[in-house]
């Protein structure tokens, strides 16, 4: 027995070593991963963003190198903290509180003390940085805006947040992400990938060379370069044209769907998102829940879409076969309906056939069409379902498929909407009770792309491609193949001809006549929407939306053009003139009517969008 | 003495042991003192290029231990034992402090750490003391006597302080048990090491608890075969753990330093290592369990080569081992010392005087506590206790305190085969 009892301890001592050093080595394998993050890091190479041109290949969108302060707090020493603050141009209290905030987050890894210092102020720095252990100096590539137009085309770019990073392991902290625009939708063309170098370090975080050799890394790839169908001239006049005043402009090539131009007013300069001013310009923005210029109006705006939409009544009346181009119908100073007030209109020649009815915005006229088109079926359920199949295929009630991140569907009420409305099958309804949705009025809604696409397609005379903004993606030649596929609506092209034709007096004969623009052909429709605000919870009518809708020239059609002036009263006053100087400034490169620029740019609208703020009663439509 | 006429028979199967633990550790403290920017294999700056100066000292080292006759260690145990206290003495006076302890003396360019000597040196006196024709292990004097030569060098070494180098002396009873120590004592320190442990564990109250449990149990199983056991007995030795138990606990509390507590309380499970005081095991383990099998390769460690594991060339050489050559490696490593240490016992029991078969076992028993203490702690078994690893961890007072440790007992073990 004496003999055997250490013998007994050393065997038990190895069966005991033995187990732990299987549990540790071979069953737990968590050790591992610690082990990768104890001593394996990755440090990545960013690659150039892709540059952003317009279609004539003016250069829109660039980088520019940004300089972060970098600080590993482990590593820092001792220092003359006031010399170094004003170096930097923070206070002290708040260069403790940075330096604080990153001992917390880690000791190890490194934290920005202050973020995007210009070429220029790092020239400076880099000459001091020595002195100051612990710090150094990152380079980062922002965005360099050549322009100072349309933002809401670009889009900006910013950090990721903790939701992208779980959702997509692409991106780091600290990584730059496109946000909203082309910068988001083209996100992973423009930002190319980003290398990685695996680097080994030892337990101080100093690099002690590639891991393995480098045989896992991997190079960057620079985004690609891409053009966008915006013609930058015709962006930067409609800004300008827009100036005090909300609204939108979105012009696109009938022929091929581009876009030329995409305005919102109010809108920013690109380039206050980008550097040091950043987070407090965005801030600003964010918060101006009054004019709202982070509001895409042109895409999320959703308005009712007044006269133009009578282009639409006709021709879905002419494709029904209800109505002949040449029946004269007449208005006795509006549409009577079922004994009520009758749906009024204003003064004009009686009767009218149908081009009269569309130069002259008859109400009477398209409410006639309207009723016969949704009558034409045993129930109005039918003939509503029926009236909306022709305008889905104008692309209306729906998302559109464009090449941008914001959009809205508009509304095109269907039966089942009604038959909620109404709580059919207790009450009934009739189409008289929808009759508004014949002027553009009633429940239908449209975004200024929903009737820029529709005009197109009146220009096109029966068909157009989906909007899009991308022309070119620099190494690819080809797009997205459904924007190069042609979309047919459902009314023959024959029933085209009597609309042109009423659009083309409206510039000529009708209600935009004053603004004609000589030497060029203009087909257009004004329109004047109704809107209401609610100001301490009661409904508020405020002065009528100003609306225009034009194509020209009105042989092979070289532009299509939708605007919208907020509050802005007849379509004729703002929309008109603005649609006719974006025509002739696209067409001609240059201005025959310097009175109508000068009215537009010196026009402000801001006492009208002022009035429901103001706390006090005040007249509309003035 | 030198020259000896007796042919002399080597148990070349400890002889290879040794010369496979002293390869190994050499490429591994190679790989965790590696670094690039020294390009020249003979840098003598370098950790490396050191031991392997230490290593082929020893090969002198051996060849002067082998031409000593067995007797001369005999005849001058006292002697050695008693130069060996002086030493450790003397650091008091002349000793070099390094790392917060006064362990070495510092001679024209070297280090010299006694406390490695001492361990020989003290079981050589052992084994003479215990050996002596008129000791007997049964008897009290006696037992005290031995226990002073055991515990001495370790009350020398404690205040160095170096408790762990001390602790080494523990594995010194199993020598003794072997010669006739009464298995109580054994018993005994089990008993209270167990506590010692439970009552950090668990605390005073649920150990009090147990204790009174079991003492009632083993009184009323004894009662059923003795009519006559004595309650007063029973509750003696309860109330005697339960006072041992108290008394750990003012211990901990009060004399103890926060950092022995936390190193306790780590091990025990008690403490979340918030403030990284576990760092050193922590990354030991996670060296180690990254191994997996096969281990990363040679000098491919990203924890050896990134230096995570702190005096990895040292105490946690080992970890080396566990990340590079894996599972197997490691297996490798823990089988060829349960062989050595096995071998030295099966050479001590066949050894015909008592005086080489005590020291035989002295040898295996140090040996012993050191492989188990190291690879307990390395491996985070045991809390941190800075203790080499034989053979295998850098340093030439290690090295060769071993070595003499080793092969004055290779000697003897010669000279029994020869005289059988």
């Amino acid at each position: 027995m004496r003999k055997f009892l250490l013998l007994f301890v050393v065997l038990i001592t190895g069966l005991l070593f033995t187990s732990r050093l299987f549990y540790l080595q071979v069953y737990d394998t968590s050790a591992q991963i610690s082990s990768d993050n104890n001593a394996i890091k990755k440090k990545f190479d960013y690659p150039q963003r892709g540059f952003i041109f317009d279609r004539n290949g003016k250069l829109l969108v660039s980088n520019q190198p940004s300089y972060d302060v970098m600080v590993i707090p482990k590593n820092v020493e001792p220092l003359d903290t006031l010399e170094f603050c004003k170096l930097l141009k923070i206070t002290k209290s708040d260069f403790d509180e940075i330096l604080r905030k990153a001992r917390i987050y880690s000791p190890r890894l490194p934290s920005v003390v202050v973020p995007q210092f210009t070429k220029e102020e790092y020239a400076y720095l880099s000459e001091k940085m020595h002195k100051y252990k612990g710090f150094y100096i990152q380079k980062r590539a922002l965005r360099n805006y050549r322009v100072n137009h349309s933002a809401n085309v670009f889009g900006y770019i910013a950090e990721v947040n903790n939701q992208i990073i779980k959702k997509n392991p692409y991106y780091q902290m600290g990584d730059l992400i496109g946000k909203a625009g082309v910068e988001q939708e083209y996100e992973e063309i423009l930002r190319g990938t980003k290398g990685i170098n695996y680097i080994q370090t030892d337990r101080f975080n100093r690099v002690i060379g590639p891991y393995k050799e480098g045989i896992y890394d991997t190079l960057p790839e620079n985004g690609k370069d891409i053009t966008l169908t915006i013609d930058e001239r015709l962006q930067k006049y409609g800004e300008e044209l827009l100036v005090n005043k909300r609204g939108g402009i979105v012009a696109i090539e009938p022929a091929t769907g581009e876009i030329l131009a995409l305005i919102t007013a109010s809108n920013y300069d690109p380039g206050l998102l980008v550097g040091r001013e950043r987070s407090k310009n965005f801030t600003k923005l964010w918060y101006d829940t009054i004019s709202r210029p982070l509001f895409d109006r042109v895409l999320q705006g959703e308005y009712p879409p007044g006269s133009p939409f009578k282009t639409l009544t006709a021709l879905i009346g002419l494709q029904e076969g209800v109505i002949d181009a040449k029946e004269q119908i007449s208005c006795h100073g509006g549409y009577h309906y079922g004994g009520k007030k009758p749906l009024g209109c204003h003064h004009h020649k009686s009767p009218l056939s149908m081009v009269g009815g569309i130069a002259n915005s008859c109400n009477a006229y398209f409410c006639t069409v309207y009723r016969r088109t949704i009558e034409k079926f045993p129930s109005p359920q039918e003939g509503i379902d029926n009236w909306r199949k022709h305008l889905e295929s104008f692309g209306l009630g729906n998302y559109m498929g464009y090449d941008l991140p914001a959009g809205k569907k508009g509304l095109i009420p269907t039966s089942n909407f009604y038959n909620r409305w109404y709580q059919y099958p207790k009450y009934k309804w009739y189409a008289t009770a929808t009759i508004s949705n014949a002027i553009g009025q009633g429940e239908v809604l449209l975004t200024p792309m929903q009737m820029v696409n529709f005009t197109a397609a009146i220009a096109n005379r029966g068909w157009y491609y989906k909007p899009h903004i991308l022309k070119n993606i620099k190494g690819i030649d080809t797009i997205d193949s459904k924007y190069t596929k042609r979309y047919n609506t459902t009314i023959d092209s024959k029933h085209f001809e009597p609309i042109v034709e009423g659009m083309y007096d409206v510039y000529n004969k009708g209600t935009a006549s004053y603004i004609r623009i000589p030497g060029i052909e203009i087909c257009g429709k004004t329109g004047t929407a109704e809107n209401f605000t609610k100001i301490d919870g009661k409904r508020v009518q405020l002065t009528d939306h100003s609306i225009f809708v034009a194509f020209a020239p009105k042989d092979n059609p070289k532009i299509a053009i939708a605007v919208f002036v907020e509050n802005g009263y007849w379509g004729s006053r703002w929309a008109g003139r603005i649609a006719g100087l974006m025509i002739e400034k696209y067409l001609k490169g240059e201005i025959s009517r310097k009175d109508m620029e000068e009215y537009v740019l010196n026009g402000s609208l801001e006492e009208e969008y002022a009035k429901p703020y103001s706390g006090e009663t005040f007249n509309i439509n003035n | 003495m030198l020259g000896s006429r007796n042919p002399i028979k080597l148990d070349w199967i400890t002889i290879f042991i040794y010369i496979a633990l002293v390869s190994i550790g050499w490429v591994n403290i190679y790989s965790a003192s590696f670094n690039e920017a020294s390009t020249s294999f003979f840098d003598f700056s370098q950790i490396y290029t050191k031991q392997l100066i230490w290593i082929s000292l020893s090969i002198v080292l051996i060849i002067f231990i082998l031409a000593i006759e067995s007797r001369f260690y005999e005849r001058f145990s006292s002697l050695i034992y008693l130069v060996s206290l002086l030493s450790l003495l003397g650091l008091f006076v002349l000793g070099k402090n390094v790392n917060g302890a006064t362990s070495w003396y510092f001679l024209g360019g070297f280090s010299i750490q006694p406390s490695e000597f001492a361990k020989a040196a003290t079981a050589l006196a052992l084994a003479k003391y215990v050996s002596d024709i008129q000791t007997n292990m049964n008897e009290f004097n006696h037992q005290i006597k031995a226990l002073i030569i055991i515990i001495l060098p370790a009350l020398f070494i404690i205040p160095q302080p170096d408790p762990g180098s001390a602790l080494v002396y523990v594995a010194l009873i199993f020598p003794l048990y072997r010669e006739g120590l009464h298995f109580i004592y054994l018993l005994l320190g089990f008993i209270v090491a167990a506590l010692f442990v439970f009552t950090l564990a668990f605390g005073v109250a649920w150990i009090s608890v147990g204790i009174i449990l079991i003492a009632v149990l083993i009184y009323f199983i004894n009662r059923k075969r003795n009519k006559r056991t004595n309650v007063f007995k029973y509750s003696f030795i309860a109330i005697a753990c339960i006072g041992f138990s108290f008394s750990v606990n003012y211990i901990f509390e009060n004399i103890l330093e926060q950092r022995h507590r936390d190193r306790f309380n780590l091990v025990l499970g008690k403490q979340v290592d918030n403030a990284n005081i576990g760092y050193n095991t922590n990354q030991s383990e996670i060296a180690i369990g990254s191994g997996g099998w096969t281990g990363k390769g040679w000098l491919q460690g990203t924890q050896t080569m990134g230096k995570f594991v702190p005096e990895q060339d040292t105490d946690y050489i080992f970890s080396t081992v566990g990340e590079e050559w894996g599972f197997l490696g490691s297996m490798l490593v823990v089988i060829l010392f349960l062989a050595l240490i096995i071998r030295l016992l099966i050479l001590a029991e066949r050894q015909k005087s008592q005086y080489s078969r005590i020291y035989g076992y002295s040898v295996a028993s140090i040996l012993f506590i050191h492989f188990f203490i190291n690879i307990g702690m390395v491996t985070g078994l045991l809390p941190t206790i800075g203790i080499p690893l034989p053979f295998f961890s850098y340093g030439g007072s290690g090295l060769w305190g071993f070595t003499i440790l080793l092969f004055i007992f290779i000697r003897f073990d010669a000279t029994n085969y020869v005289n059988r």
